[in-house]
């Protein structure tokens, strides 16, 4: 009975998410607007796994476990990156250039 | 298909195959032993003798046959309806020439030897003279125009090859372009027919169109009279007429038996075998025809009064050359077709006699001046004079032949000019534009007696200008060389026998001979009739032009008053416009050198290929790459935003995709 | 209204809100924050969608360890004071509204999709589900039978980001 509400909402979140993404030169903010996308699939899935099943639960918990490897990961370069380079500003870090 | 009367005419491809054998072995001499001069003289000079043999006994062979015996040998083009075999014809007509070609070139083989014995490169000439030979055989033997064409283009590039055969002189190598260019614009013509020819007979073999032509061609018409005036247009440059003929005089640069050979005898005639060939096309057009027998009329006055003023020997026979093959299209443009093959064999004795004789001549005179340490011109008639008295039997043959190309009876270039003559005036009576043609012919006749007579004075009599001491070194050429003047001279005096007129209690036998290939074009030509009246009264018109020709040169010109060229001061008025050769050369050079030259230059390079090829198409497709290549670039900034930026534009895109 | 919409209404406000926030500040720290209360908006909303056990496991892990790991590394980083340049500026901030918005319209297009009638399942199907087996034996049961498999391979991919993260975030390997 939620599920347009919710999807719309949804919807809105991974907006912002990716707006966050593009807008911000913080490599760790931009993994956080990252993550927020992540959630916003969450609900998604949540709202729909009112309709179709349990199996939506189970994706999320999926998806999480997932989240948590990604984040530590991600944050273990940031830091060998931030040892090399003294900075997180997406600006300078352009090695793929050219 | 072969004939199974051929007979011994089946031998044909024989006469073509022992030249060409010549051709590759002293090639290959060229390379691997170029001083074994004795063996080129075994192979260049004997596989012609022998293929004039063979010659002779196709000749025979296809006497009693009146249809042409066609031998093919393998398929050359089979291309939807166009169908062109490698094959060779055997008639009366191509009798008659291989026997000239073979016969006339085998002399000057011999006389080669003695001529180019101390040249250097006597191995490469002899294979480019054998080539020749190969090449003119094609010519004149083929069944179809594509296969004549192999052997039209294959004298012209042997012609080039010879013309510049000294080609460390950069005079000689002009020449050689010069002859093959002008001779490539006439080509063009030659072209444009066979393609109008095949378009509307269906075939290119020559059985095939000349039969099919009077169905296929409505007499008169445009269509037939374009075929044959292109037709024309490739003999003009072939056979140097106006207005292509501007390549011989300059073709001399070559050795002199060259000289005989390809510019006398043999390959400046193939103009003339072509229309004796297509004789029922000209028939069909009449238009064409008066074009012909005026065109030949033209140059040969025209030829004439230039011959009147050079001082060099070979220009004056050059012109002399150029002279006489205007009668030849004179008598073939009237319909005449066997005078004027009966004066094509003629000429080939008599102008070729004269050529060898004049190169005896230079022969001597390159050792006189070495000998003296003197630097002049060999080949410059001031420089020479009373040479009868060290050469007398080349004296005595080359007046012999300066009487025959005269027209003096009964030496054979009586007969035969005469033949045209009366031809032309007999056509005269039905259209009176052809009295205008036998006037030039006659005026034509007058003058070569005039300066063949000039020629022999300056050169034989009178006082001999060489120069100090060059009496003891100036004598007659070895028997190598005087052989064979001695031969054509003797062709060159009983050769009018070929063709005796009826007026004179002749059978005229060649005109009989050639009946078989001119029957066809007959039957379109009028008819005329002189009587015998008339035609006694020409006979002795002509004979008295000679003859007051000849005596006016005697007693016109003064040798004794001749100063070497070294000494002599230039010409003036009108005489100078002759000795300029009417600046033809200087007008085709300004009307059209220039401007090709010109368009090549400014419009074809600079603009066409270097701004347009060049900058556009190449550099321009270079710099469009180098422009997208930027453009992609540009994505890769390495800037971790871009990149997702462009990402989630993909993500838009992928959506509106799945959304539709 | 229902108690659940208007909590609904609540708790999404609250969620959009704080995600909005956490974008637009300057201080990463604050960021950190700010996301932590959207998560917390987005368990109260998981709740109100019948998914309990995701709720508490989103409390407990995502905000729980996620964000505490974050904020480790922020101020392991000594970010805390923001640097002036971190956002892309005006020309990067029209660039990300415009796709922004592009994407906003897109997924409002999908806002008429409804799953098929063959695959839907009845009103109520997961309560009543929940109440026979229980909150977490509801997830737990799928996860231990038909999705087995992969459950053993994340536990392999969590022991992968272990090592992985110890052997890049060493000083000296």
């Amino acid at each position: 009975m939620l599920l347009g509400p919710a999807l719309a909402v949804s919807a809105l979140l991974f907006t912002i998410g990716v707006v966050g993404v593009l807008f911000r030169r913080n490599a760790i903010v931009v993994f956080m607007c990252v993550e927020l996308m992540l959630n916003a699939a969450n609900l998604t899935f949540v709202a729909l796994a009112q309709r179709l099943g349990v199996a939506g639960h189970v994706f999320v918990f999926f998806v999480m476990a997932v989240a948590a490897a990604e984040a530590a990961v991600g944050l273990a370069i940031i830091l060998a990156i931030f040892r090399h380079r003294e900075t997180v500003d997406l600006g300078n870090i352009n090695l793929l250039k050219g | 298909m072969t004939d199974p009367h051929a007979g011994l005419a089946a031998w044909v491809w024989l006469v073509l195959a022992l030249p060409l054998a010549g051709f590759l072995v002293n090639g290959a001499l060229v390379f691997v032993r170029p001083r074994a001069n004795g063996l080129v003289t075994l192979v260049g000079v004997g596989t012609v003798a022998a293929a004039f043999g063979v010659a002779v006994a196709v000749a025979t062979a296809v006497g009693p046959a009146h249809e042409p015996l066609v031998f093919r040998y393998w398929d050359w083009i089979t291309a939807g309806a166009l169908r062109v075999d490698f094959a060779l014809q055997v008639d009366h007509l191509s009798a008659v020439m291989l026997l000239v070609v073979t016969g006339v070139g085998a002399l000057i083989h011999v006389f080669s030897v003695g001529y180019m014995g101390a040249d250097p490169g006597y191995a490469r000439y002899f294979a480019y003279l054998n080539l020749f030979v190969f090449f003119m055989l094609v010519l004149v033997l083929g069944a179809s125009f594509p296969v004549m064409f192999v052997g039209w283009e294959g004298v012209g590039l042997c012609s080039y090859l010879l013309i510049g055969f000294w080609f460390n002189e950069r005079i000689n190598a002009d020449a050689g372009k010069k002859a093959f260019i002008v001779n490539r614009i006439g080509d063009t013509g030659f072209l444009v027919a066979m393609f109008l020819l095949f378009r509307t007979t269906g075939s290119l073999d020559f059985g095939d169109v000349l039969a099919r032509a009077p169905a296929t061609f409505t007499a008169g018409a445009p269509l037939i009279t374009a075929i044959t005036l292109l037709l024309f247009l490739g003999c003009t440059g072939k056979s140097a007429q106006i207005p292509l003929f501007t390549w011989l005089p300059d073709a001399m640069q070559g050795p002199t038996p060259v000289s005989a050979l390809i510019h006398a005898a043999t390959m400046v005639t193939a103009g003339v075998y072509l229309v004796a060939r297509c004789s029922v096309l000209f028939a069909l057009a009449p238009v064409a025809s008066a074009v012909v027998a005026g065109v030949g009329a033209l140059t040969a006055l025209f030829a004439a009064t230039i011959a009147l003023k050079q001082w060099d020997i070979k220009r004056v026979l050059a012109y002399s050359t150029i002279s006489q093959l205007g009668y030849m299209f004179v008598g073939v443009g009237t319909g005449a077709y066997a005078a004027g093959i009966f004066h094509l064999v003629t000429h080939a004795f008599f102008k070729a006699l004269l050529f060898l004789g004049s190169g005896s001549v230079i022969h001597a005179m390159h050792h006189a001046l070495h000998a003296t340490h003197r630097h002049g011109d060999a080949q410059d008639m001031r420089t020479m004079g009373g040479l009868r008295r060290c050469m007398p039997w080349t004296a005595g043959l080359m007046w012999i032949a300066t009487l025959a190309i005269a027209g003096v009876p009964p030496l054979s270039g009586f007969f035969s000019k005469d033949e045209i003559l009366t031809a032309a005036f007999a056509r005269g009576t039905s259209e009176p534009l052809w009295y205008l043609w036998w006037g030039l012919g006659l005026a034509a006749a007058a003058l070569t007696a005039f300066y063949m007579t000039r020629l022999m004075l300056y050169t034989f009599h009178g006082p001999n200008r060489t120069g100090e001491g060059a009496d003891a070194h100036l004598h007659e050429a070895p028997w190598v060389m005087t052989g064979p003047l001695l031969a054509l001279g003797v062709l060159a005096v009983a050769g009018g026998a070929l063709n005796v007129p009826p007026l004179l209690g002749g059978g005229a036998w060649l005109h009989h001979w050639l009946e078989p290939v001119t029957a066809a074009a007959a039957a379109h030509l009028p008819g005329v009739h002189v009587s015998r009246g008339t035609e006694w009264a020409l006979v002795v018109l002509a004979v008295a032009l000679a003859g007051a020709g000849i005596l006016a040169a005697q007693r016109l010109l003064r040798p004794t008053e001749l100063l070497p060229a070294r000494a002599a001061a230039p010409e003036t008025g009108f005489g100078r416009v002759l000795w300029r050769k009417w600046y033809v050369d200087e007008l085709y050079d300004a009307l059209i050198v220039r401007p090709v030259q010109w368009i090549s230059s400014r419009v074809l390079w600079r603009l066409v290929d270097a701004r347009l090829v060049d900058g556009l198409l190449v550099n321009g497709t270079a710099a469009a790459s180098r422009a997208l290549g930027w453009l992609g670039s540009r994505l890769q900034t390495g800037q971790l935003g871009m990149y997702v930026a462009v990402f989630v534009i993909g993500v838009l895109a992928l959506l509106s995709a799945l959304a539709r | 209204m229902s108690l659940t919409e208007i909590l609904f209404w609540a708790f999404s406000g609250c969620a959009v809100v704080a995600a909005v926030l956490c974008i637009t500040r300057r201080n990463p720290v604050k960021s950190a924050l700010w996301l932590v209360v959207t998560l917390f908006a987005l368990a109260g909303l998981f709740v109100l969608l019948d998914a309990h056990f995701i709720g508490v496991l989103q409390i407990l892990v995502y905000a729980g360890a996620i964000m505490v790991l974050f904020l480790f590394v922020i101020m392991l980083l000594n970010l805390g004071q923001g640097a002036p340049a971190d956002r892309r500026g005006l020309a990067g901030g029209i660039v990300a509204a415009g796709l922004g918005v592009g994407l906003l319209l897109q997924l409002s297009v999908l806002r008429a999709a409804r799953p098929p009638e063959a695959i839907t399942l009845p009103d109520g199907y997961l309560t009543a589900l929940q109440r026979e087996q229980g909150i977490v034996g509801a997830v737990a049961r799928p996860l231990f039978a038909e999705y087995l498999i992969p459950f053993e391979i994340t536990s392999v991919l969590l022991l992968a980001a272990i090592v992985g993260a110890v052997v890049l975030a060493k000083r000296r390997l």
